[in-house]
């Protein structure tokens, strides 16, 4: 009961941080950098429920985010589709893609799973960057239509902003409601031991593929939201390089934590623009930095933080007994 | 060109690609064997012996002109420094951790060697001399580079020098002994952990030996490894993950077909070659064509 309170604080106060932040930030470079936060954010929550929840693993990621941005651009600019619709087409291809690739994929474990996912990935990329007639090619597809509510373009910074974390708000709902559900206990039983959790009859592949799915429709729609953002879609942007960089958000963040994810993009998202000034050793100072946070916060910063506070809250333990076991992020993969 | 002579000819351009792909997949064949790690820094390691061949072979202003055989054990022993080190400072802290996250770690290797690739050497792809400066060798109409032959006539070496390595040397037979079982190994007295190092060590020199041999034929660029360690990657689960001949079979396997589907079907979609294997394999059979360990751990 507590958590529960909780939670409805922190997204109180959450929604107060969102409203008041276009005040504060009012210069258009960094709302830019708030809106990505966002995007990046929201496919990094289909990741988390992946990774974090359910235990599986997908190094390929950014081709759902790619499948989203492009079914939006080439349904809206070649067929003047309406861009809304075109971004439910897009999120509706992706989760269908997924679901066709996931049955096989998801038989697999450990590195298999991850490597299937990323040769899945390369392909998808390379289709990108060579189907000239549906995706433009290398160059691209330039033009796509800003989104439009009532009338009114949504074609600045601070309107997008409202667009895009709007969306993430009700992702964070819904990750919290998942993981107190069915299906987040099933998934975090499947996460602790997946021959376990079969043992007490849960349709464990039926599972999996679910959360796969639903990853990559949020993946697919924050690849709509950037490509309407943007005006443009270009393969480079859906490559491996950004499955990574996907994947570091969700590590970074806290895998299993509703928060992760944003708090990941954050991190990620800030770092990339804090290093730009280094200009070329940019690249290798993530990495490094990468390496570093691995090594010394495994379990990322929300997660880390949740344990901190805890082991600052909790008793000492006496007569040599154990601490109090921590549930929230159990189970490594 | 007649049918023929375009087959010989993709065929040879497919076995030196092989061969390549072959020496890359046994580099991850070694590491995942001592360690059960999916090293995702490996082709790194073939772009580091190709970037540091050009330095030391290359004739000036490029490199230093320095004599073949002096440079090449030089390279050779970066990339093997540079596996090393990989080990040392980011694998064995995290030994202990999820597979996940070594996943993550061998992939933030690699981003940061690639970057450290760029400041270094810069972004435009290098040039590196040819063994030997002979011209083309002809079959019929289909044209083969002596480099070609140096490619396939090396990596058979080192393939043997490998069963050799592993057949008599103590260090190799206590490697063996590692990936075999680790704690009997121990209890007779092999040191696991430095036969983790030699493992990747080895790997990093076979990694750097596959940069010098293509460079040469492909040139020597800052992000050459992605793709290659990608490719030798497919290889290695093409032909089991675990079994060095089955890494072998698999590179060369995987060469020829790239190589075909690349001239009879599209250049562009060339690439797609081996991840679309990788995922036939993965699906149908994960455990490759010879074999190798049923589930990782």
């Amino acid at each position: 009961m507590e958590r529960r309170f909780r939670t409805w604080v922190a997204l109180v106060v959450f929604a107060a941080v969102l409203l008041a932040l276009p005040l504060l930030v009012r210069q258009p470079y960094y709302r830019t950098i708030l809106v990505f936060v966002g995007i990046n954010a929201l496919a990094a929550t289909g990741l988390n429920l992946l990774m974090g929840y359910a235990g599986q693993v997908s190094l390929g990621h950014a081709a759902f985010v790619g499948i989203g941005g492009y079914a939006s651009a080439v349904l809206s600019v070649n067929l003047g589709v309406n861009p809304w619709a075109a971004m439910v087409a897009g999120v509706v291809a992706a989760s269908l893609i997924a679901w066709l690739i996931g049955i096989p994929t998801l038989r697999l474990h450990g590195h298999y799973l991850a490597i299937a996912t990323l040769g899945f990935g390369m392909i998808v990329s390379i289709v990108f960057a060579e189907w000239r007639g549906l995706t433009g090619g290398v160059g691209g597809i330039p033009g796509v239509p800003a989104l439009r509510v009532a009338g009114l373009a949504l074609d600045n910074h601070l309107r997008f902003y409202y667009l895009v974390w709007t969306c993430l708000y009700a992702t964070v709902i819904a990750t919290s409601n998942i993981s107190n559900s069915r299906l987040g206990r099933a998934l975090r039983a499947i996460r602790g031991s997946e021959i376990a959790a079969q043992t007490t009859g849960i349709n464990t592949g039926s599972y999996k593929l679910q959360v796969f799915v639903l990853s990559a429709a949020l993946a697919a729609l924050a690849g709509s939201l950037f490509v309407h953002y943007i005006s443009f879609a270009s393969p480079s942007r859906f490559g491996f390089a950004y499955s990574i960089e996907l994947v570091v958000m969700a590590v970074l963040g806290g895998l299993g934590n509703m928060w992760g994810p944003i708090v990941g993009s954050g991190v990620v998202t800030a770092l990339g623009e804090l290093l730009r000034p280094l200009r070329d050793l940019d690249v290798p100072a993530f990495g490094l930095i990468l390496v570093l946070v691995l090594i010394f916060l495994p379990r990322g910063v929300t997660t880390s933080l949740g344990l901190l506070v805890q082991r600052l809250r909790a008793p000492r333990p006496t007569n040599g007994e154990v601490a109090p076991a921590n549930i929230v992020g159990a189970g490594e993969p | 060109m007649s049918t023929s002579s375009q087959i010989l000819q993709y065929a040879f351009s497919g076995l030196t690609l092989g061969a390549i792909y072959a020496i890359i997949a046994l580099g991850f064949t070694i590491i995942y064997n001592a360690t059960d790690i999916v090293n995702f820094a490996q082709g790194e390691f073939v772009m580091l012996g190709a970037l540091t061949m050009v330095t030391l072979h290359s004739p000036p202003p490029a490199g230093h002109g320095l004599a073949l055989w002096l440079a090449l054990p030089l390279a050779v022993a970066t990339g093997a420094a540079a596996a090393g080190a990989l080990q040392r400072l980011a694998i064995r802290p995290l030994r202990h951790g999820s597979v996940l996250t070594l996943i993550i770690v061998t992939i933030g290797a690699s981003i940061l060697l690639r970057g450290a690739a760029m400041i270094l050497w810069g972004r435009n792809a290098m040039l590196l001399p040819p063994f030997t400066q002979r011209g083309a060798l002809f079959v019929g109409q289909a044209s083969i580079m002596p480099q070609s032959l140096w490619v396939i006539g090396v990596t058979a070496l080192v393939v043997a020098g490998l069963a050799i390595f592993y057949a008599q040397t103590l260090v190799g037979k206590g490697m063996r002994a590692v990936a075999i079982n680790r704690q009997g190994a121990q209890l007779v007295g092999i040191s696991p952990s430095r036969m983790v190092l030699w493992s990747f060590v080895l790997s990093g020199a076979l990694g750097a030996v596959a940069g010098i041999l293509i460079a040469p034929i492909t040139m020597a660029v800052y992000n050459m490894g992605t793709l290659l360690g990608l490719k030798g990657f497919s290889a290695a689960i093409l032909g089991g993950l675990g079994s060095s001949p089955g890494a072998v079979l698999g590179g060369v396997i995987l060469g020829l077909l790239e190589s075909f589907a690349g001239g009879f079907i599209s250049s562009g979609y060339k690439d797609a070659v081996a991840f679309l294997i990788l995922l036939a394999v993965l699906f149908i059979r994960p455990t490759g064509m010879l074999g190798g360990r049923a589930t990782p751990s």
